[in-house]
Formats: structure tokens, sequence, C-alpha cells
């Protein structure tokens, strides 16, 4: 591993930045964001999630100049015809036609919009009010932190795809009413995560001297609590976008998503089910695109986590 | 650590009460689960009839204590559908269901503990790859499209396993397998990376210095402390195996809770969803406190802690 400025290759580093107490913040962003870009140009897996992702991303934005077809138009003579590469396939259609002659290839563009939509928005609101109930009983401690907490647990003890699949079915299909469910049955663990943290940090050395030196409530909380949160938080971020791509196409699967009328990865599984036997690439071909999802998002969180999380940095791993 | 655990056993019932609630909650999202439950084509007397059977016109706190005296005698009232007690019908289903989750279990320890082990002990190895290869393919294959894979794969191409039921012995080998797969990937994760951190230890290397050989090493000590993060882990795993069940016991028509809680939710059959709901809570907090039973027993630090 060669390091990008020349350096003397022993002997103590005598610049000034090379003293912790000396380094001011900007100094600090910069070596980290730095040390992000060397990472993920030497992690092979951090790189790979990252493109795969971006390519999911671009999909969703440019779907429209992506997709060959409108993915909502039916052409019944055409039902259920296989991909170009097989006997009775055309390049029109590349990975074939469902059974009421729409576009695969179109729908699964199409379909990345309401994965990444419910991932992106389900993720931020979960986030969000996760952030703010676990500071709340991490900082406030005593009955407020029991109440949150025994919240918090108890959405935590119902299996969660029970919970996710009950409201769905008693609130109906809509993009927003996903976007709702998994941002809020998803907070539980934000808050657990927050809290647990904050915990963690109030009881560390450097809060304990920063009180020591007289630093106020707001001082520990933003100069200390929040910048150590940034990476656990992004991390399970991660992680959980991934998830909810999974659990919205499950839920899609169920019949239980967004409307039929909306293109989306799971009710695409769940339209082609019933012809596995017969024409297998109208129920399978939309899991790969949630695999490649998947893949990108886990590859690209694993290597998050190695970057921000700096216990894991130390151990070298 | 008799106090952990009976402060454990009071926190899971307050917990099971809480749930009670939550689910009572729940199906009243909207405000009328009467409109939910009636045909689309139901007229808005048909919709007042069925409110006033189901009970659904009494006031709030009525409906509420009601519910709840049910509940926690286990009377969910009767199934719309089945016509029969919901809790009854429940535990009916249960063994299908337990006997599918421990076999998806057993699969992804027997697995997954040696896959993750080996790959730990030998970083950077071909069993390495392997274990990181599987433990992110555990993460990244959504069950429900790997249970289709496999039925058109090892079922209608190769003909050796039935893709549905619950009849003949190797009827479970596809079921158990598809929903074993996402706690596999898990294990092998936490198995792998326990045991690279694990070796790293001081103690390990104060072991080595006394010249106690590999294998009591590897027994004493590295085994023991990857066992404390996979005990809790196996606990969590079980409710998700319960939640997982929905989808594939769909997919493979295993009579079990899951394909039950699917065909309740679509039949907007609410005392036999909120039965299951509470009931598999019930499980799922069960085996938390059978867990942290577990953990207190392997490792003394929580044990003589509290």
């Amino acid at each position: 591993m060669t390091s990008e400025q020349p350096q003397p290759a022993s002997g103590p580093d005598l610049s000034p930045s090379a003293d912790p107490l000396l380094e001011d913040e900007r100094g600090r962003v910069r070596r980290a964001l730095s040390y992000g870009a060397k990472l993920l140009l030497r992690d092979k897996g951090g790189m790979i999630g990252l493109s795969l992702f971006m390519v999911v991303v671009f999909a969703a934005i440019f779907a429209p100049y992506i997709a060959l077809h409108n993915p909502l138009q039916q052409d019944l003579t055409r039902s259920r015809q296989p991909p170009a590469w097989r006997d009775g396939g055309s390049w029109e259609y590349p990975l074939g036609t469902d059974s009421l002659g729409r576009d695969m290839f179109s729908r699964i563009v199409y379909g990345s919009r309401v994965s990444l939509t419910v991932g992106f928005l389900g993720v931020a609101i979960a986030l969000s009010i996760g952030l703010v109930l676990g500071l709340v009983a991490g900082f406030a401690g005593g009955r407020v932190d029991n109440v949150i907490m025994g919240g918090a647990n108890l959405f935590l003890a119902v299996p969660y795809l029970l919970i996710v699949v009950v409201v769905a079915a008693v609130v109906g299909r809509s993009l927003v009413n996903v976007v709702l469910i998994f941002g809020i049955t998803d907070a539980p663990l934000f808050v657990r995560i927050t809290r647990g943290e904050v915990l963690r940090i109030r009881n560390s050395g450097y809060v304990e001297s920063a009180v020591a030196i007289g630093a106020g409530r707001a001082r520990i909380l933003f100069d200390h609590i929040l910048p150590n949160l940034v990476g656990p938080l992004i991390t399970v971020a991660t992680f959980e976008m991934s998830a909810m791509i999974f659990y919205e196409a499950g839920l899609g699967f169920l019949g239980l998503s967004v409307p039929p009328t909306i293109p989306s990865w799971g009710n695409m599984l769940a339209a082609g089910r019933q012809y596995l036997a017969s024409t297998p690439w109208v129920a399978t071909y939309p899991g790969f695109a949630i695999i490649f999802t998947a893949l990108g998002m886990n590859l690209f969180g694993d290597w998050l986590r190695d970057v921000l999380d700096p216990r894991l940095r130390r151990k070298g791993r | 650590m008799q106090r952990y655990l009976l402060s454990r056993a009071v926190q899971s019932v307050l917990l099971l009460l809480g749930v009670i609630v939550l689910v009572f909650f729940l199906v009243r999202l909207t405000g009328d689960p009467a409109r939910l439950m009636a045909p689309r084509e139901a007229s808005a007397q048909d919709i007042a009839e069925l409110r006033a059977l189901m009970g659904y016109d009494r006031p709030l706190p009525v409906q509420f204590a009601d519910f709840f005296s049910g509940a926690i005698r286990g009377d969910f009232g009767n199934s719309v559908h089945y016509r029969a007690p919901a809790m009854a019908l429940v535990v009916t289903r249960l063994p299908a269901t337990v006997e599918l989750a421990l076999s998806a279990l057993l699969f992804a320890v027997l697995v997954g503990v040696p896959l993750g082990v080996i790959g730990g002990s030998n970083p950077g190895s071909i069993w390495d790859s392997l274990a990181r290869g599987v433990g992110l393919i555990g993460q990244t294959v959504p069950n429900f499209w790997i249970a289709l894979i496999f039925i058109l794969v090892f079922s209608v191409n190769l003909g050796w396993l039935p893709s549905f039921g619950r009849g003949h012995w190797n009827s479970i080998v596809l079921p158990a397998v598809s929903l074993g797969l996402f706690p596999l990937g898990q294990i092998v994760r936490l198995m792998r990376s326990a045991v690279l951190e694990i070796r790293g230890e001081d103690y390990i290397r104060t072991a080595y210095s006394k010249g106690i050989n590999d294998r009591r090493i590897y027994v004493a000590h590295v085994f023991r402390n990857a066992a404390i993060p996979l005990v809790s882990m196996l606990g969590v795993q079980f409710g998700y195996l319960l939640g997982g069940s929905i989808y594939i016991e769909t997919i493979f028509a295993w009579p079990g809770l899951g394909r039950m809680i699917a065909e309740s939710v679509a039949a907007r059959d609410f005392p036999l969803v909120q039965a299951v709901a509470v009931f598999t809570s019930l499980v799922v907090v069960a085996m938390n406190l059978l867990t942290d039973v577990a953990y207190a027993l392997i490792d003394p630090r929580i044990r003589y802690d509290k």
C-alpha cells in the first residue's frame, strides 16, 4: 500500500497536522474524505457496490429515456414473449413480455423508481424519527427514556413483517402508505441504536473531560455526540434501505404494496408466479433487479462501515 | 442472576400486554374495521349490520376492555372465515410452522457455523472467500425469489423434490432451505467476524504463550466466546423466521401460521389476524427470554454482573 505524498519511511512525523490537538475541524474532514476516497479506490467491493447502486439510481432517474416501451402498454398478441436470446424472442423486447404483453425490460427499469423511493424516503423517515426520539431518550433518561424505549421494544417484539403486512392490509395500497409504513415501523431500530450510542458516548472519557472543562449540553451534543452518531446511523441506514427494498418487493408479492397499475418488482414477481413453469422469465427477472440493487447496497454498506467506524478501522480489518 | 431473570420475565409479560394493545389499535388504524371486512359491493346497511355483529359499533373503551380481557385468556373471538375460535385455529397451525422454522434454523446453523469458523480461522483462504460469498448471498437474495428458483430447478426441471404441501418427508427440503438462506448468511458473517476478532484477543495470545495446543484453544476459548453472539442471534432469527414464513408457506402451500397470516390478511379476517399476531409475538418474546437465560448460562460476565 503506497501513501500519496512522498514521506520519509521512518522517523516521527513533525508536520503540525500530525498532532491531533492542533488539527482543526476542516483538516479533519478533509483527511477523512481523502481517506475515504483512498479506501474506496483500494476496496474492490466498495467500488463495485457503489457502481451497481449508481446504475439503479441512474435507471430510476432516466427511466423514460432508457425504457424501450411504455411500461403500461399492453399488447395481448405478444403475451409472454420469450427474451431476445431464446427461440421466438426479439430485440424489440429484450427481456420478453409479461402475461399482458407489456415489455419486461421497461417495467423493470420503471420498477426501480418504486423501490428506490420506498428505500430512500422510508429510511429518511425512520432515521429522522429514530434520531430525535433516541437523542431524547438517551439525554433525558428516567421516565422519558422508559416510555420511549418501552414503545420501541414493543414494536421490535412483534415480528417486523407481521406488523407491516397487517398495517398494509388495513390502510390500503398506495405508494405514500407503503413509504409511511416502512418509515414508522422501522423507526424503533434507529431509536435503539441512537440511544445506545448516546449512552456509550456520554460515558466515554472524552465527554467526561469535556464536562470537566465546563462544556454545556449543547456543546456535548453538537461536538461529540452527533459527529459520532453519523457513522453507525449511515451504515445501518444503508442496510435498512436494502432491507426495505426487499420488504417492498415482498409486500408486492403478497399483493399489499403499490397498486397493480404501478410497475414494481414485487408486483411483477407476484403476477408472474402462476406462469413459473411455462414462462419462468416473467417471475424471475424482476428478482435479478432486486438482487442487483441489494448487492450494490450491501457491498457499499460494508465498505461504508469500515470507513465510518473508527473502531473497526483501527483493527485493520 | 435470579434477580436479573426475574426482571426480564416481568419485562416480557409487560411487553406482551403492550403487544395486545398494539394489535387492538393496528386493526382500527382507519377507524372502521367493518368497512374493510365487508365485500366491496356491500351496501351501507350491510356494513352497519356487520359492524353491530362484530361489536365495532360500541364505544372504543368498551371494545378495548372486551378485547383485552378476552386476549389475556387467549380468546380472540371466532374467525370470520373459518367460523371457529381463532386461537384454536392458530394452535393447530403451529406445529407445521415450528417444524419449518426449526428445520430452516438447523440448516443455517449446520452449514453456517462450520463455514464461518473455517473462514474466520483462515482469512484470505478459499474457505474465507466462500464464507464471505455465502454471507453476501444470504443478504442479497430474497427468500421468495429463491423459493421460485428452487421450484423451477428442483421440482419443474429435475423433478427431484415436491414443490408444495407437507406430506412426504422430502417436502420440507425446499421450504426450509429457502427460509434458512437469510439466517445462514447472517450466521456465516457473524461467526467469521467473531472468530477473526477473538483470534486477536490478548487471552488467545496468552493461551498460545502457555503452550496450549491449537485444538484446545479453539474449543475452550474461540468457540466458547463465539457462541455468545451466536446464541443471541438465534433468538433474533427465530422472529425473522416466523415473519419470513409468510412468503415461504404461501409459495410452498405449507399449512402453517405464515400461510394463515397471508390468507387471513387477504380475507380481512381480523379476529384471526389478531390471534396470529399476539400468538407469534408471544413465541418471539418467549424465545428472547430463553435467549437471555442461555446467554446468562454461557457467559459468566453476564451471570455475575447483575
